[in-house]
């Protein structure tokens, strides 16, 4: 018993760093609403929802779901699955180019 | 949080720590409660379940010819007579995050055994996701009201229907849950289930204040899910 209540002990963080990233996140809200209120286009829109989008979703990992405290076994285990989902993305990104350029060609040229 | 401190001696930090973790013929996830560490790999596998339903949406809309509905005014909203681009939207994100904050500093309390702060931000954590869910209701049956379904729309593309009841009702089911779980678990810390060790159900073990943070860790999933749906469904 003695050993576990050592163990939560040290697991709580000074108040501060929750604040810090729960304003932080509001903040990052705030700006990639503003992507969309100033109709920004085309690659400065992407880009810029991206960067915030990777912003919010890593300070949540980080210091809400406690990633930047735990152990490496655990994170690892956790993060390089994720080099499977960027590799489906690509390879359907790539697919729905194709099928948007059949999907043209059809329509338009028709199968000679 | 694991502990670098236990089993009576120092476990090393980084990639070196980690090869030790791992070769240690022990278990894998030093300092990791159980429920937690099952909590996250039920969170891995749920995260291909939505990275699913995100990259067929992109494909989706990908391999349209038909131009897609502009979602800043599908989702606008008449505030005063004016219409604001993804007003709702907007508001159920800031909702989402206020309750994600709550939930982190109960998970804070938790750990401090601090009964009283913990159980009324795992309260406002649940009447936040209910606000929510309210919010989400509202924007559904807007939308019915307007005419889109899963198969056509009066915007454009007939695949958005589909794609904006799957995703967003699938997250809104997650966030369902998650309310139903968090009152549950506001009563049993009130309840002060965690000071006297009740058992919890389908299980001999004690409760602990670990277990909020097992909540705390899907709550902040759920948040983490919009995030993205956020980004990729109404802003881009």
């Amino acid at each position: 018993m003695n050993d576990t209540e050592k163990k939560q002990s040290s697991s709580t963080h000074n108040i501060g760093i929750y604040l810090w990233i729960w304003g932080l996140l509001f903040v990052l809200s705030f700006f990639s609403y503003l992507v969309d209120w100033y109709q920004f286009q085309g690659l400065l829109r992407w880009s810029l929802i991206l960067f915030f989008m990777f912003l919010k979703a890593g300070l949540i990992m980080m210091f809400f779901m406690h990633l930047f405290w735990e152990r490496y076994a655990i994170v690892n285990v956790l993060l390089w699955p994720m080099t499977a989902i960027a590799c489906f993305v690509g390879l359907m990104f790539a697919e729905g180019q194709y099928t948007l350029f059949s999907r043209l060609f059809y329509f338009f040229v028709g199968a000679e | 949080m694991s502990d670098p401190k236990i089993e009576g001696f120092e476990l090393k930090p980084g990639f070196k720590g980690m090869a030790e973790d791992t070769a240690s013929d022990q278990t894998m996830f030093k300092g990791v409660h159980w429920g937690k560490a099952m909590m996250w790999i039920f969170l891995l596998s749920d995260t291909f379940v939505f990275s699913c339903f995100l990259i067929s949406y992109m494909k989706g809309r990908a391999s349209t010819p038909v131009e897609w509905p502009n979602p800043s005014e599908v989702f606008a909203l008449n505030a005063f007579g004016v219409p604001v681009p993804l007003l709702l939207i907007a508001i159920m994100t800031f909702v989402l995050i206020t309750s994600s904050g709550t939930m982190a500093l109960a998970v804070k309390y938790g750990y401090e055994k601090n009964k009283k702060m913990c159980g009324w931000l795992v309260l406002a954590t649940a009447i936040g996701g209910l606000t929510f869910v309210g919010m989400q209701v509202f924007e559904w049956s807007k939308l019915i009201h307007e005419g889109v379904r899963p198969w056509e729309n009066p915007f454009g593309a007939a695949q958005f229907g589909s794609f904006f009841f799957m995703i967003t009702g699938f997250h809104g089911f997650h966030v369902s849950i998650g309310v139903i779980f968090l009152f549950i678990y506001a009563y049993k810390v009130f309840a002060g289930h965690y000071e006297s060790g009740k058992k919890g159900w389908f299980t001999k073990l004690k409760g602990d204040y670990v277990e909020i943070e097992i909540l705390g860790l899907y709550w902040h999933f759920v948040d983490l899910v919009w995030v993205f749906i956020f980004a990729f469904f109404y802003l881009w």
